[in-house]
């Protein structure tokens, strides 16, 4: 599948399309199918998105999205070296997601 | 240290407020993306991995207690608490919000800092020697040239919008502690060598065409001695022959090292020299009350003289550290001291807001209120009294800055990496974590003696693998991580670009890739010698063989 990713414009933190608008994790996306590019011009001509992009991701078993490169699933969990800074800082399972 | 006058502020106070200015035009949506990127990162700030990155410039790596304070009040008000201090000198934060980047600078101005120039294709921060002003060995204290140039660099039109950055260097000593020649442009510092013109004087041996990245190239000579006072017209010059011929048509090539390399040294030189003549004749150089102004701010502190040399030794803990981590001032009495930000299993250059408290406190009360930040990502102290080391050794025990690893195998430089960087391939901080994990012990790191491991998590090489010792490379293996191993690098005054050595490794591998090494050095060394000596004694083959058996 592919989901939407981007910063959010004043913060930067990394946001998700979840299909109605951006979360704060990944386990919100949705597939944007054929509708990523369209998405994407519109959410960044109304600035509600910064360098917003397409990434491949996949349902794991437990059902939760991954995505398919390493650089976003850091993206989506924070700093592999300080997990305290993670979104999921009391997961110690969260770390082998990334990896 | 330099002061502002009444126009360093008002450029920098103007510079804030066009900032803000075109944040909020972002912000409402006036300005695209496209057109806001070359702004934000004009003033130093970038998007990566999980936010802004804001890199703020440490000219030349020195910093007094009141700049300290600031950039720990910053990380503690607008960021997660900690900085961390990179191969350029310069600090950086990690969790910037773009709504509040405009007021960090403005508070950054108060105490005389900024982030103009810290990124983009621009002159970068002017780098130097971190033991400049009290170093044994120089010539003459190298800061004044460096802000001289720091100043002639900064707005000036025809070196605003370059092909590429370029990185300049400033030493006055033999020893090269700045990695000079790894630098677009770099001098050192002499006295004119000519018995029969100006011998004696204060000049410049004049470096040209160095960098790291995709391409690595050392920079060669291309002056033996240029009057200290043309520095301006020389470096014009210098800057003229890139702009006239760089390749803006091709990114990979746009380096002054690629124009170095592509049209000769003898021919960049010759076209340098013309152009040289030329600028001479404009009378636009550095006038000697103007170098004088700039220099009275450099003049060395009130050092008290009669003071014991001898050091209290009994403490052997605290023994360790000082001969580890203190090296030979300049004035009887007292002593250099470097702070560790290599804590084992840490993150290199990562300093928290308290410890940066801390340093600042240190450094108000025993070094003349000066503080340096070193391209290997650690601090110093220049100016302690060696009967304070002692005190000073106590306090930074206690914030956990009195690591005893200067220039040993786990003072390790890495780039932020795939953690934080956008560019990145691969994680550097957890490979020099894991590296410094299994040589904790200190006498087994003493035993391997001076060894520069350094990491970068891709190709750009910020974290200087091509001069390192042992040098570990980040690449991307059809979406894994991987490491090629190169060895036999130096940014020292011995300079050698590293060579690959073979196939990359995971991460595990390459940790146990570099203990093999390690391990043939120790078998193979002869008495006195380094890591790197043994190396070019013995070739890479015989490293190669323990490396992959
Ligand atoms: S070397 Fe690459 S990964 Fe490391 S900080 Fe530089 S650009 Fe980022």
């Amino acid at each position: 599948m592919k989901i939407l990713t981007g910063n959010d414009l004043k913060t930067g933190k990394v946001v998700w399309w979840d299909g109605s608008g951006w979360s704060l994790h990944v386990e919100d996306a949705v597939d944007a199918g054929e509708h990523a590019d369209v998405i994407l011009a519109t959410e960044t001509a109304a600035c509600r998105v910064n360098g917003g992009y397409a990434v491949d991701a996949a349902a794991g078993a437990d059902g939760r999205i991954r995505p398919a490169h390493i650089k976003d699933r850091i993206r989506a969990y924070g700093p592999t070296v300080r997990p305290d800074l993670t979104l999921k800082p009391a997961d110690p399972e969260a770390g082998n997601w990334v990896i | 240290m330099y002061k502002y006058d009444q126009y360093d502020r008002a450029m920098v106070d103007a510079r804030v407020e066009e900032f803000r200015d075109q944040t909020r035009r972002r912000i409402a949506g006036h300005l695209t993306d496209d057109q806001f990127k070359p702004l934000r990162l004009k003033n130093g700030l970038y998007l990566q991995l999980h936010a802004y990155m804001l890199r703020v410039a440490i000219p030349y790596g020195t910093l007094n207690s009141a700049q300290m304070h600031k950039l720990a009040d910053i990380s503690r008000r607008y960021d997660r608490g900690y900085g961390h201090f990179t191969t350029r000198q310069n600090i950086q934060y990690n969790w910037i919000k773009l709504e509040e980047a405009p007021d960090i600078l403005a508070e950054l101005a108060t105490v005389e800092m900024h982030a103009i120039q810290t990124s983009g294709e621009s002159v970068r921060n002017v780098s130097a020697d971190q033991y400049a002003g009290a170093a044994a060995d120089e010539i003459i204290d190298p800061r004044p040239w460096a802000e001289v140039i720091r100043q002639i660099t900064t707005f000036m039109p025809e070196f605003s919008y370059l092909p590429r950055k370029f990185k300049i260097a400033v030493i006055a000593s033999v020893e090269d502690r700045a990695a000079l020649r790894w630098h677009d442009f770099a001098i050192r510092i002499v006295r004119n060598p000519n018995p029969e013109n100006g011998a004696g004087e204060i000049g410049f041996e004049c470096y040209a065409g160095g960098g790291m990245g995709r391409t690595p190239f050392i920079a060669c000579k291309i002056r033996d001695f240029l009057p200290a006072g043309q520095i301006f017209s020389y470096l014009q010059a210098v800057l003229r022959v890139w702009n006239r011929h760089a390749r803006r048509d091709n990114i990979h090539k746009q380096r002054m090292k690629i124009l170095v390399h592509d049209l000769g040294e003898e021919e960049f030189r010759r076209q340098v020299e013309e152009e040289f003549q030329h600028f001479l004749t404009l009378g636009q150089d550095v006038p000697q009350a103007e170098y004088d102004r700039i220099a009275a701010c450099f003049a060395p502190p009130p050092f008290e003289t009669g003071l014991a040399d001898e050091i209290d030794r009994s403490d052997p803990d605290f023994a360790l550290w000082v001969d580890r981590q203190t090296v030979t001032h300049k004035a009887p009495g007292y002593a250099i001291v470097n702070i560790s930000l290599k804590p084992i299993g840490g993150i290199p250059g990562d300093i928290s807001a308290e410890q940066m408290d801390i340093v600042a406190d240190l450094a108000a009360k025993y070094s003349f209120d000066e503080v340096r930040a070193t391209h290997v990502q650690n601090l110093v102290l220049p100016h302690v009294r060696k009967q304070d080391l002692h005190a000073v050794w106590q306090a930074l025990t206690g914030a956990g800055l009195a690591d005893v690893n200067l220039d040993l195998v786990t003072d390790i430089i890495a780039c932020p990496g795939l953690d934080y960087c956008s560019l990145a391939n691969a994680r550097s901080i957890p490979v020099a974590q894991k590296i410094a994990e299994r040589f904790a012990d200190i006498g087994k790191q003493q035993d391997i003696g001076e060894l520069k491991v350094k990491i970068s998590g891709c190709i750009n090489a910020c974290g200087h693998h091509h001069a390192a010792h042992i040098g570990i490379l980040g690449v991307d293996r059809k979406g894994t991580e991987n490491y090629q191993l190169l060895l036999g690098g130096s940014g020292a005054e011995d300079t050698s670009p590293a060579r690959i050595t073979g196939p990359g490794f995971d991460e595990a591998g390459v940790v146990d890739a570099v203990e093999r090494a390690i391990e043939r050095y120790r078998e193979l060394r002869e008495p006195g010698e380094r890591f790197l000596d043994t190396y070019r004694r013995v070739g890479l083959d015989s490293f190669k063989e323990a490396i992959y058996g």
